[in-house]
C-alpha cells in the first residue's frame, strides 16, 4: 500500500516538478496556494496528464511516460474529495453515495450503504438533497461517496478549509477515524500549519512547484531545513 | 392550425435529439473544425429564411446533391410535401436549441464532471447522469423556443414546401395568402392566435430557464 509520484508538468508558465513516495500513512501536501498541490492531486487522479514521469498506486502503474501508460481516471480507483465537495446537486444523499458504487452489485451496494450510513452518521438524511444538509453532513457524504468503492488511496483537496474552527476540529478527528477504519493511504492538501501538525504522519512541503522538505511534522516544525520552509510553517524570520 | 402543430412538433423532436447531441459535442468535444461547425449550424439563425430555403432546395430538391439520390432510388422527392415544412422548421429552429443547450452544458461545474470520473463513471454515464440532468433547464428552454420558432417558420418553408392548401399551408403561410387575398378578418384571427401562442411559449421558456435545483 502506498503511492509514488515523480512528475513534471508545465501549465501556463508554471512548472511543477516533484518526486515523493508515501506508504500506508496520512501524508499532508503543505504549502501556500499556487504551489502546485491541487495540480499534483489532479495529475495523480488522472484528471490532467503529466508531461513526463511516473505515478504508481499500490503497485499499479497509473502513469508512465516512458512506457506510454496512462490509465483513465475511471480505472485508477482513487477516492477524491474536492475542495467544494462536488456533491451532485440533483441527486439525494443516497443517490450521491450510490453513484460511487460502480462495479458493485445491487445487493452488495445496499449492504454497504447501510454500513456506510451507520459509520458516517448519515442514516437520517439519506433522502435529503445536498442543499438541505449542513456543512459537516456534506463533508461526511462526500467522504462516504469517495470511499464507497474502497479505493486504493484517498486524495483530499482542502476539504475542511471552508469550515469554522470547531467543525474543522471535529472533521479532523473524523478523518483520523476514517484512516483507521479504512486503512488506506491518504493525501491531504492543506495550507493550514495547525491542520498539518494535527493530522500528518508525514509532511511534504511544497513551494513554487517544488518539494522543499519532507519528514515527520516534528522534524519539519522543529528543524526546517531552509528559511523558505521556516517561513511556510509560520515561524518568522523571512 | 393542426398542420402547423404537427409540423412544429415533429420538427422539435428532431431538433431536440440532434440539437442536444450537437450541443454536447460543441460544448465538451475537442476536435478540428469545431467552431466552423458551430458557425454553419448557427447560420440559419441570421440568414434570411429565403437563403436557407435556397440551400435546402440545392441539397434536397429533385436535382439536389442529396435529393437526387433519394429521387433516383425511390422516385419520391421531399419538395412540396409537409415533410419539407418539417425540414425547413428543423433547420431554422436547430440553432436556437444548440445555442441554449451548449450554454447550459458549458455552465455545468467541471469539478462535478471530474468527480464523476474519479467515481469510475465513463464519459457516457457522466453525460447521461450528471451533465444532461444539470443542463435540463437549458434543454427544456431550448426545446420550447425551438417549437415556437418552428410554429412561426415562413420563408424557408415557402421556398421548399410551397403553399398547397391542406398540405403545406402552415399558419404563417395561410396568413400570407389570406392577407394577399384581402381576407383581413380571418388573417387577423390567426395572427392573434399565433401571437398568443408565441407569448405563452416565451413565458414557458423563461420560466424553465429560471428554475434551479
Amino acid at each position: 500500500m502506498g503511492l509514488s509520484v515523480d512528475i513534471k508538468k508545465q501549465v501556463n508558465g508554471f512548472l511543477l516538478d516533484v518526486s515523493w513516495e508515501i506508504g500506508n500513512e496520512l501524508a499532508v501536501l503543505f504549502g501556500y496556494s499556487g504551489a502546485g498541490k491541487t495540480l499534483t492531486l489532479k495529475l495523480i487522479a488522472g484528471l490532467m496528464k503529466p508531461d513526463r514521469g511516473l505515478v504508481e498506486s499500490s503497485g499499479i502503474v497509473c502513469f508512465d511516460s516512458q512506457r506510454n501508460i496512462d490509465l483513465p481516471p475511471q480505472m485508477r480507483c482513487l477516492g477524491y474529495v474536492f475542495q467544494d465537495l462536488s456533491l451532485f446537486p440533483h441527486m439525494s444523499v443516497r443517490e450521491n453515495i450510490l453513484y460511487g458504487a460502480k462495479g458493485i452489485s445491487k445487493s452488495e451496494g445496499k449492504c454497504r450503504l447501510a454500513e456506510f450510513a451507520d459509520k458516517f452518521h448519515i442514516q437520517d438524511i439519506q433522502d435529503r438533497m445536498p442543499a438541505e444538509i449542513s456543512g459537516g453532513q456534506k463533508q461526511r457524504v462526500a467522504f462516504a461517496r469517495a470511499l464507497f468503492r474502497r479505493p486504493a488511496a484517498l486524495l483530499l483537496d482542502e476539504p475542511f478549509s471552508a469550515l469554522d474552527r470547531p467543525l474543522r476540529l471535529e472533521m479532523q478527528a473524523f478523518l483520523k477515524g476514517v484512516r483507521r477504519d479504512f486503512d488506506v493511504p491518504v493525501i491531504l492538501v492543506t495550507h493550514d500549519p495547525g491542520e498539518a501538525r494535527a493530522l500528518a504522519d508525514r509532511m511534504i512541503v511544497y513551494s513554487d512547484g517544488k518539494v522543499m522538505q519532507t519528514g515527520k511534522p516534528s522534524e519539519i516544525f522543529d528543524s526546517p531545513q531552509t528559511d523558505e520552509v521556516k517561513r511556510l510553517v509560520g515561524m518568522g524570520s523571512s | 392550425m393542426r398542420l402547423s402543430l404537427q409540423v412544429a412538433a415533429v420538427a422539435t423532436i428532431f431538433v431536440v435529439v440532434i440539437g442536444v447531441a450537437a450541443a454536447y459535442l460543441l460544448a465538451r468535444g475537442n476536435f478540428r473544425g469545431k467552431e466552423a461547425l458551430d458557425v454553419i449550424l448557427t447560420l440559419p439563425l441570421v440568414l434570411p429564411p429565403t437563403v436557407t430555403g435556397y440551400y435546402l432546395i440545392i441539397a434536397f430538391g429533385r436535382n439536389g446533391f442529396i435529393g437526387k439520390y433519394i429521387y433516383d432510388l425511390t422516385g419520391w422527392t421531399i419538395m412540396f410535401t409537409w415533410y419539407a415544412a418539417v425540414l425547413a422548421s428543423f433547420v431554422v429552429a436547430l440553432p436556437l436549441m444548440i445555442k441554449t443547450t451548449r450554454a447550459a452544458i458549458e455552465s455545468v461545474d467541471n469539478n462535478l464532471i471530474d468527480a464523476s470520473y474519479t467515481l469510475g463513471r465513463s464519459r457516457f454515464e457522466t453525460a447521461v447522469r450528471v451533465i444532461l440532468p444539470l443542463a435540463k433547464k437549458g434543454i427544456v428552454a431550448g426545446a420550447v423556443l425551438s417549437f415556437a420558432r418552428a410554429m412561426g417558420e415562413f420563408g424557408a418553408t415557402l421556398m421548399i414546401a410551397g403553399n398547397l392548401p391542406g398540405k403545406t399551408d402552415t399558419m404563417p403561410i395561410a396568413i400570407y395568402s389570406l392577407a394577399a387575398g384581402g381576407d383581413w378578418e380571418q388573417a387577423g384571427g390567426m395572427v392573434i392566435l399565433l401571437t398568443l401562442m408565441a407569448g405563452v411559449f416565451l413565458y414557458l421558456a423563461n420560466h424553465y430557464s429560471k428554475r434551479v435545483f
